[in-house]
């Protein structure tokens, strides 16, 4: 049973992932699931690699602690696609909401288009554990807020709202790990206290080659062009920025 | 209708029923079985910009589709364009406990106010809805002037509003829940498409809609204190919390609004009609009372600029709506939505044609209408204002 189709026109959303739980373990490798409109927790938990192409609005928690399953959405996501994921790939050819990547601890996100709030939040790097987000259009406030690890890229390019700068106030606000890649430019003000945009070192940009390629070929985008724009980086000032916060002095 | 046996308010009728293991909030031995859903309430709203007539059936499945954001105890519908007969009439819908809370209620009104007409609103018997109060519609003008028996000097609006007051202070056990012209507002406990049912709302048509999905989190889910919230024209649906309420509500009793309803959104319909009605703000700017720019962000500001939102801070700062909230408000004129200033809630407009969308998730938006010309996340603190083509 090497491929499985589901039609999810009505179907709540425990029938639907009970349908996809029963058919990983009946061994599908491939899912494909039309007319979704906000089902939640679609290949939440699931710890098989099958692969899944989604077609419609995937609901809330889209891919919540999977790990191993790469999911493709042919359309916009909702809010917290991939929240605390451990592994596996997702990629939305679309747009995506709030706190994306939420407490993420490995694999990789793809985004056409814009996101929301709090993308990357939380997101945190264990050994070879790294987790990516690339965000292909802007992002909201507090992008990578308590970021412990992991990368984000900001690309700004495919977009809704043309006029809006790349990303909101509060950019890393806490960070004490991690990368956030921007590109273009973007002002002080917009990051949270004591963060700079940096430029790339020949080691950095070497890691954003690699991941705007492997991005470029799951959403069909053209590397050169992507990479035609100096980036700059945003990492915490210190190891420990916060150790003193709340010490007497 | 087509409603009674297509959509999805029907059919998540019957998918829930298979569900509806036990409403016992009790964890089973094993803790990880516990099903559990999480939820934050949800909100729709839909404009005909040129007042085209949108079926009820829209807003209703818009919401069910959105079911699991609430969990049965709030859900409400507010109609704009329904009594087109009435057009020139308050249309006063009060709830009551009980025969006598309603005759009560109907005494205090015929004191005030000139009956025109008044029936019970249209319900149907509906198994999920239950012990429901007593609704009834009553279609007034304000007495003028020496028919009054007090607040002779009031204009016609501030003695309406001076009397949905008094009622709901005054009368036990009744409610006015909507006093605008030409619209209404629907609301009780139970999930929105229950509600829905139980009002018959796939029989009404409206050019705008808003609806709301309940979570109750730190107010009792009673009758009274479902959305929308509404006074004269004005309504409002909530995703969020008011975290201000107390200073809000406060400020609100210095301008003779007093708060009944037990929730805290309540405060945001008084606010809209004492900042945009009595003092003549614009809805740009009690948006930006509602979801301030911060301090360094005012500061990176030109003049005038400068000035008029340091103004609008100092001036308006009991006014100002702390916590996360994602709203949609409505008047006979516009649907307006709007985020605190570092959305805490989800909200998603879409257009199509001559319809403007506003929802909690995108999903809702496509079940009624599949394809799109735009849709976008608008920014904290940005409202987002359709109004009508005059």
């Amino acid at each position: 049973m090497p491929k499985v189709t589901l039609d999810a026109d009505g179907v709540y959303y425990r029938e639907l992932n009970e349908l996809v739980r029963e058919a990983v373990r009946n061994g599908a490798d491939e899912i494909e699931i039309f007319n979704i409109l906000g089902q939640r927790y679609i290949a939440g938990g699931l710890a098989q690699e099958v692969k899944f192409l989604l077609h419609g609005i995937p609901g809330q928690d889209m891919g919540a602690f999977m790990r191993g399953p790469y999911v493709r959405v042919r359309g916009n996501a909702q809010d917290g696609v991939g929240n605390t994921m451990d592994s596996g790939a997702i990629v939305i050819e679309g747009m995506a909401g709030d706190v994306l990547g939420y407490g993420m601890r490995g694999g990789k996100v793809y985004v056409l288009g814009d996101v929301g709030y709090r993308v990357g939040i939380h997101m945190k790097a264990y050994k070879e554990r790294l987790p990516v987000v690339v965000i292909g259009g802007k992002a909201g406030d507090f992008l990578g807020e308590y970021m412990a690890g992991g990368i984000v890229v900001l690309l700004g390019m495919n977009t809704s709202k043309p006029e809006a700068p790349i990303t909101g106030r509060s950019l890393g606000t806490g960070m004490h790990g991690g990368v956030i890649y921007i590109r273009g430019s973007v002002p002080d003000y917009q990051l949270g206290p004591g963060l700079h945009a940096k430029p790339l070192s020949e080691a950095d940009a070497e890691q954003l080659r690699g991941i705007v390629t492997d991005y470029a070929a799951e959403l069909d985008q053209d590397v050169e062009e992507i990479l035609a724009e100096p980036f700059v980086k945003v990492e915490p000032f210190s190891h420990r920025p916060y150790g003193n916060m709340y010490v007497a002095v | 209708m087509e409603s009674e046996t297509h959509g999805p308010a029907h059919r998540l009728r019957a998918r829930r029923q298979n569900h509806e293991v036990s409403t016992v909030m009790k964890a089973p031995e094993k803790y990880y079985d516990f099903q559990k859903d999480i939820s934050g309430c949800g909100v729709f709203g839909v404009i005909h910009k040129k007042r085209g007539l949108i079926p009820g059936d829209m807003p209703i499945n818009a919401m069910a589709t959105m079911h699991d954001r609430g969990n049965g105890l709030g859900g409400g519908f507010a109609a704009y364009g329904i009594y087109p007969d009435f057009a020139d009439y308050y249309a006063f819908h009060i709830m009551g406990d009980n025969r006598e809370a309603l005759d009560s209620a109907e005494t205090v009104l015929k004191e005030f106010m000139v009956i025109h007409q008044s029936q019970a609103i249209p319900t149907r018997k509906t198994s999920s809805v239950k012990n429901p109060p007593l609704v009834w519609r009553y279609f007034v003008t304000p007495k003028v002037e020496r028919d009054r028996p007090k607040n002779m000097e009031l204009s016609e609006t501030d003695y309406t509003v001076d009397v949905v007051m008094y009622i709901n202070n005054n009368v036990p056990g009744a409610f006015v829940f909507s006093s605008g012209k030409n619209m209404g507002a629907f609301k009780g406990v139970g999930f929105p498409e229950d509600i829905a049912e139980f009002f018959r709302l796939d029989e009404y048509e409206a050019y705008i809609w808003t609806g709301h999905n309940r979570f109750p989190t730190n107010s009792p889910g009673w009758w009274g204190g479902a959305h929308p919230f509404t006074l004269l024209d004005w309504s409002i649906v909530h995703n969020g919390e008011i975290s201000s309420y107390g200073i809000n509500r406060r400020y609100l009793c210095q301008h003779d609004y007093l708060c009944t309803l037990l929730t805290d959104t309540e405060v945001v319909a008084y606010e809209l009609d004492l900042l945009i009605r009595r003092h003549g703000l614009s809805k740009e700017m009690t948006s930006k009372v509602f979801a301030p720019p911060f301090w360094d962000e005012i500061e990176r500001m030109e003049e005038p600029e400068r000035e008029a939102y340091t103004a609008l801070r100092a001036t308006y700062g009991p006014a100002m709506l702390n916590g996360p909230f994602a709203i949609l408000v409505a008047d006979s004129k516009s649907l307006w939505g709007l985020n605190d200033r570092v959305k805490l809630r989800p909200l998603v407009v879409a257009e199509k044609d001559d319809m403007v969308f506003m929802s909690s998730e995108e999903s809702a938006i496509r079940e009624v209408s599949p394809e799109l010309d735009r849709v976008y996340m608008p920014k904290a603190g940005e409202p987002v204002i359709v109004e009508v083509e005059e």
